[in-house]
């Protein structure tokens, strides 16, 4: 009962501000606060596994991309069918139908993609998994790049608007309600034990390829997500915005809000995706000021803004983040 | 907390607030606000900074010679870092929170298709000084161009290959990561079939290569008699100094992604006897164009490239539709613009047609002791 209260009570909120934030805001700040949505699903997502299972993935942008192109491939070439499939429902329902049939088949896509590279990856110790998953988000663009159907090195264009403040925060909430659920179950303790100590959980029974896989794939799944979001909110998809710096990118979230916690990656995913844009006043040492500030945060707060702090636990204290 | 360390991050922290100072309300009404986006930094840097020279040159020029109607014009620049969804994010800004009345950007075909359809759906009038892809007028009425298309350069170097150079079998190395190179490639094949021509081999590189040999290598098992290489022009100058060693020494052929200074700076000698389809020639003897590169080079220092050339025209062809309109008023601003008939340039006579394109003529230029030449120009 109080679960279904929850969401219905997300699902209204999420609606009625759907409404008019646009007009409260104005329409810059409405894209940014989208944009912050679809960053805070993918640090949290990434959180997963570099926060919580001590595994360090740099390619996240290519999950990312997978879910995009999917969600958007998948809209723009069986939109008719699926319109024609639900013909008797009113145009919003034929939308939340395709967007929903979208995002499933993004978070399948990248699930599957993160299957791949992780069985062969993770059952090994070490920085491995940061080497493959840079390779493997560059594979990404380059095949997306040598795809004319989706556009190739022209971007894909024509993509229909159907996501927008509502979805993404819809979206926000599924992560993060999933991710906090996740990391205070058996499973995250799992995750948890093997950040610690990769070793010692081994010994205590933990099948730490297992739950290495289990961890990517769940993080991958919420990346092709925020890029379906992505894709339907801007309407257009070009390969350079899943370049290895968007990777690195998300990386600077989770560290500089706190690895190893959910509100850290949603601390960092607001800052760095708001400082960037105030910083847009400083004209061209709007990069560098960016840096000096992130400098600045490491020295004062090595472990990030907000550590591995965290506001609603299950009466145990996390390890310090690794 | 150490005291030292804190100290200095205080005097950073000074430093960030001095660099801030430099943003600051205009005068609402004795100004036109324009708006121009571009990738001022990122790996297409001088893109944006020779679009954003060209444009400053140009409205300099309009204000010292009293502005438009009675006002003065201030471009409000951002910065998109060469990525597509920041080019969205900063024309949203520029259009709801610095209210511009026109937009001008952006070069890369693919930052100006993110941002065009959020001009169109305000309802603010967008000239992109120099992406080709044809896709970008079709985003909407309020979406133009003061460049040629794709396809009209294709087609003028099949022409100039065909029936100036008289070449029949020509080979193509096309960069397959560069929208622009893709599209040359796909209508000089079919322009220079029709003309007769053969296309006798096919290769392909990726922005960023180094290598070529081993593509060059294939290329010339085939005996071309000219290559067409629609790239960029970093990649190409280093393609062709390795194609002049293995002893290819056939013309290279290219679009005006060559167009740049680097691009002898890079090639040097091999560079030679090339020829590429271009916007304008620095050569041009009139007197348009001698002024602009004379003042070009006294400001920046430089020899303006076509890019410059694009955004100084583009500039000057809004500052003119403004004239026109008689208003500042957006709409009234894209009626202006639609019915520019015979607008000289300095890179020729632009009337936009229909489609919002601009008609006007290509200059072919040929590449020579590290200069560039003005060889011909060529109509549709």
């Amino acid at each position: 009962m109080k679960k279904a209260a929850f969401w219905i009570a997300a699902l209204a909120v999420l609606g009625g501000l759907q409404l008019f934030v646009r007009d409260i805001v104005g329409a810059y700040n409405y894209q940014i606060l989208v944009l912050v949505g679809i960053n805070i699903i993918l640090a949290v997502s990434l959180n997963l596994i570099n926060g919580y299972t001590g595994q360090f993935s740099i390619g996240h942008a290519g999950f990312y991309a997978v879910g995009a192109y999917t969600c958007a491939g998948v809209v723009v070439y069986g939109q008719e069918a699926i319109r024609g499939a639900t013909g008797f429902l009113p145009e919003l329902g034929q939308n939340t139908v395709l967007l929903l049939v979208g995002l499933l088949c993004a978070a399948i896509a990248a699930g599957l993609a993160g299957l791949a590279v992780g069985i062969p990856s993770l059952r090994l110790r070490g920085d491995y998994l940061a080497i493959v998953t840079l390779g493997f988000g560059e594979i990404i663009r380059v095949l997306i790049l040598n795809v004319e159907a989706v556009g190739g090195a022209r971007g894909f264009s024509g993509i229909p608007q159907l996501s927008n403040f509502f979805w993404v925060y819809l979206g926000v909430v599924v992560t993060v309600v999933t991710v906090h659920n996740l990391v205070q179950s058996s499973y995250g303790r799992a995750f948890i034990s093997i950040r610690d100590d990769e070793i010692a959980a081994e010994a205590m029974g933990v099948d730490t390829t297992r739950f290495k896989v289990l961890s990517f794939v769940v993080s991958s799944i919420f990346a092709g997500i925020a890029g379906g979001l992505f894709a339907h909110f801007t309407m257009y998809l070009h390969p350079n915005t899943f370049l290895f710096t968007t990777s690195f990118y998300l990386i600077i979230m989770i560290v500089v809000g706190g690895l190893g916690s959910i509100e850290g990656a949603i601390t960092g995913a607001i800052l760095v995706t708001v400082l960037l844009e105030v910083f847009r006043e400083f004209g061209a040492f709007r990069l560098v000021n960016f840096a000096i500030l992130l400098v600045l945060i490491m020295i004062y707060r090595p472990t990030g803004l907000l550590g591995s702090w965290t506001l609603v636990r299950a009466g145990r204290r996390p390890g310090r983040a690794a | 907390m150490k005291l030292p360390t804190f100290s200095s991050s205080v005097l950073l922290l000074g430093g960030l607030a001095i660099t801030s100072c430099s943003g600051g309300g205009g005068d609402a009404a004795n100004e036109i606000l324009i708006g121009e986006y571009g990738s001022l930094t990122g790996t297409t840097a001088t893109f944006g900074i020779s679009t954003k020279n060209g444009i400053d040159l140009a409205i300099d020029e309009v204000n010292a010679a009293g502005g438009v109607l009675g006002k003065q014009l201030r471009v409000i620049v951002e910065d998109d870092q060469g990525r597509p969804e920041e080019a969205q994010t900063v024309v949203t800004k520029l259009i709801t929170r610095d209210e511009v009345v026109a937009i001008l950007g952006e070069v890369a075909s693919s930052r100006t298709l993110a941002a065009a359809p959020v001009a169109q759906s305000n309802g603010i009038p967008m000239i992109t000084p120099s992406s080709t892809n044809p896709k970008i007028t079709e985003v909407g009425d309020y979406i133009f161009r003061v460049c040629f298309i794709d396809p009209f350069q294709g087609f003028v170097m099949a022409k100039f290959a065909a029936t100036t150079l008289k070449v029949r079998n020509v080979a193509i190395l096309t960069d397959v990561k560069n929208d622009h190179s893709v599209g040359l490639t796909q209508v000089f094949t079919e322009e220079f079939g029709k003309l007769g021509g053969r296309i006798v081999a096919r290769e392909s590189y990726s922005e960023g290569d180094t290598d070529f040999s081993a593509q060059l290598t294939s290329l010339r098992a085939r005996n071309p008699d000219a290559i067409y290489v629609p790239g960029y022009y970093t990649e190409v100058g280093l393609l062709a100094r390795q194609a002049r060693q293995l002893g290819l020494d056939v013309p290279l052929l290219g679009g005006d992604g060559w167009d740049s200074p680097r691009l002898t700076e890079i090639g040097g000698p091999a560079m030679n006897n090339s020829y590429f389809s271009s916007h304008y020639s620095p050569q041009d003897t009139s007197q348009l164009v001698r002024r602009f590169v004379g003042q070009y080079q006294e400001r920046f220092g430089e020899v303006p490239d076509g890019l410059a050339a694009l955004a100084y025209d583009a500039a000057k062809l809004l500052a003119d539709a403004i004239a026109r309109a008689g208003s500042a008023e957006p709409a009234a601003i894209r009626d202006a613009i639609a019915q520019t008939k015979g607008f000289v340039g300095v890179t020729g006579t632009i009337s936009i047609n229909a489609q919002r394109n601009a008609d006007k003529a290509a200059t072919v230029v040929r590449v020579a002791g590290g200069k560039l030449e003005f060889v011909e120009t060529i109509r549709q």
